[in-house]
């Protein structure tokens, strides 16, 4: 038996390589001087879906939610393996947050065949953890969070470990089931040399457009099979009350920016008045709390 | 889609494995008797398992006023299917204005779907919850006593403060070990409700085939503080010293190789290049000298105190905030100081 696999993926800034002039002076994140890269675990998730393929055949399709840019993603998964990469964009997507996006996910996923939904247990510039589980309970199909290894699939039925942090679970359940994958359950493949020189010029209508003669380019690539397919909230039938920031019940009320000083160091006094002052000034900084 | 009730309660889920409270329940009972207090309402704890009416007497020892009870045979395993439609239930009934979670495996499984279910909002990961008053700007309209809840993004390198006001409840998961462990008052009594939940075989779409859950192990790579105790704690009945300060601040226990050589403490605990290296938000090294190794564990932590008798002594060229002098005095003036502001 083949199974579908639905892999879902974003762009994120990589939060690792963070300087100081990645920080604007209202202590907001300067995305623009930060490098943007394939989520981690969602490479891991990728993997998986693509393992899955080579075992057991069926199609992988990458959905990522974004600006056009993160059409970058989808071409790295092509070149991976994926067979299809559908990005959903609009700016009425903007300011979603866990829950709206965990909406707007679930319809773009429901306009496809399923078996297996996968995605990274996190995101490295949230870190939330949140999306995934979300958008099982929006499709009310089982979870299965932290996933490290797929034992066995057979028919319609899936044995999996998943890494409890303190131990570890084996599980069985029936699909459809969305998994959140964890970064010890494989090592990515490296793009294919073959497809990496298919797919280099495959691009979303979107990134077309913000160039010149857009229409003229769009119809080359799709003549080419090289367009990747892209939705809109109206493709998806999404209700807008629920994309965007009106879906999005949290809001943001402050951000501070953490400074980093270069082991600036304070001589404490080996007594209360000293000490004190310290501990509060840990607590004003949320170093503890 | 559940709408503001500003009397409702404070609650928190309070989980538990084969009849075994974890710590995190009582943490979160501790910052949740804060917050209850501050908002002048009751605090809560949902507690759901099979045979686990035994914990409620703890639960109101740490802090909640009420224990929701929900004990089913097919909630005897977590799974996020029918503890989600047992907590959904609940919350409906109920409406409480706030609900936190501990950042656990567990809660980080189920209280996003529990979320998505309740189309309300969740904050992740929490290290700090305050409560306090959001203005929306565009319209002038202020929300008062709202859950801030505080957390680290991008990699640690901003703080975000985040509210929600126009759909409820408020719900966070909370880091584990960041918010202190409340002492317990064994004169204190919660009232028990008993809810009860009728589940189906479709809510227990998982099987759990096989499992191995170790007790609860060290996990220096976790914890946002750590205090690590060297050589110069002198003998393992004052390495008491190290745990109680870890206690205050919520952070692990480390050592140094030679603190663990000399028999101080478990091999586990030791941070250096021949053990765990470790960047918490804050390190305490307290008797430690500072040397390579035990520098080549430790040195990306985002603040550094230390406490040592040697004004020479290496980890001070390391630290943040350097303390000369007796760790057996400065370390209780430490541990008074976080009990009286914290």
């Amino acid at each position: 038996m083949s199974y579908n696999c639905v892999v879902l993926v974003k762009q994120v800034p990589d939060t690792k390589r963070i300087t100081g002039r990645a920080m604007n002076d209202d202590g907001t994140v300067n995305r623009a001087a930060l490098p943007a890269v394939f989520n981690p675990e969602d490479l891991n998730a990728l993997e998986l879906a693509l393992d899955i393929k080579d075992c057991y055949g069926g199609r992988v399709t990458v959905i990522t939610m974004g600006l056009p840019a993160a059409t970058t993603v989808l071409r790295e998964a092509l070149y991976r393996g994926a067979d299809e990469a559908i990005l959903v964009t609009d700016r009425r997507c903007a300011a979603s947050d866990t829950l709206a996006t965990s909406y707007i996910l679930s319809c773009a996923v429901s306009k496809l065949d399923y078996d297996i939904i996968l995605c990274g247990r996190q995101a490295i510039d949230g870190d939330t953890a949140q999306v995934g589980p979300q958008i099982a309970e929006k499709l009310g199909i089982t979870q299965v969070t932290y996933l490290e290894r797929v034992i066995e699939l057979k028919g319609r039925v899936m044995v999996a470990r998943r890494n409890m942090g303190n131990g570890w679970q084996e599980v069985r359940t029936a699909l459809p089931v969305l998994v959140t994958v964890i970064d010890e359950a494989n090592e990515p493949r490296v793009a294919a040399a073959k497809r990496l020189m298919k797919y280099k010029d495959a691009a979303t209508r979107a990134e077309l457009e913000s160039g010149g003669d857009g229409e003229l380019r769009c119809k080359v690539l799709t003549d080419k099979g090289l367009l990747i397919r892209q939705w809109g909230l109206d493709d998806l039938g999404a209700d807008l009350s629920w994309c965007g920031r009106e879906g999005s019940p949290t809001k943001v009320h402050r951000i501070q920016s953490v400074v980093l000083e270069a082991k600036e160091s304070k001589v404490v006094e080996a007594a209360p008045a000293g000490i004190s002052a310290m501990v509060h000034e840990l607590i004003d900084d949320h170093t503890i709390g | 889609m559940i709408d503001v009730n500003t009397a409702g309660e404070v609650w928190i889920f309070a989980e538990q494995r084969a009849g075994t409270l974890a710590d995190t329940p009582l943490e979160l009972l501790s910052k949740g008797r804060e917050l209850a207090d501050a908002l002048g309402v009751k605090l809560g704890a949902v507690l759901m398992g099979q045979n686990v009416s035994g914990l409620c007497a703890t639960l109101g020892h740490y802090g909640a006023d009420k224990v929701y009870l929900v004990e089913d045979a097919m909630l005897a395993q977590y799974q996020a299917n029918s503890y989600t439609r047992a907590m959904g239930e609940l919350i409906h009934e109920h409406r409480p204005q706030i609900v936190l979670y501990g950042a656990t495996p567990v809660g980080r499984d189920l209280a996003p779907r529990i979320a998505s279910n309740l189309k309300a909002g969740l904050t992740a990961d929490c290290t700090d919850l305050q409560i306090g008053d959001h203005e929306v700007k565009k319209t002038g309209s202020v929300y008062k006593n709202l859950l801030f809840q505080i957390r680290p993004a991008f990699g640690g390198n901003i703080i975000a403060t985040i509210i929600n006001y126009d759909r409820w409840p408020q719900m966070a998961t909370v880091r584990e070990g960041v918010m202190p462990m409340p002492e317990p008052d064994m004169k204190r009594k919660a009232e028990v409700v008993r809810h009860n939940v009728s589940l189906s075989a479709e809510d227990l779409p998982i099987e759990i085939l096989r499992e191995e859950m170790q007790g609860r192990k060290v996990n220096l790579k976790a914890s946002r503080v750590i205090v690590a105790g060297g050589a110069g704690v002198g003998s393992k009945e004052n390495f008491r010293l190290i745990y109680d300060l870890a206690h205050s601040l919520g952070a692990a226990p480390g050592a140094t190789r030679a603190a663990v050589d000399l028999g101080f403490i478990d091999r586990d605990h030791q941070i250096g290049q021949t053990g765990t290296t470790v960047r918490p938000s804050l390190y305490v090294a307290v008797g430690i000298s500072g040397a390579i190794q035990h520098h080549a564990g430790m040195s990306e932590s985002k603040k550094i105190i230390a406490i040592n008798n040697d004004p020479d002594a290496p980890i001070f060229s390391a630290a943040h905030y350097k303390i000369v002098g007796d760790l057996n005095a400065v370390v209780p003036m430490m541990i008074k100081a976080i009990k009286e502001k914290v």
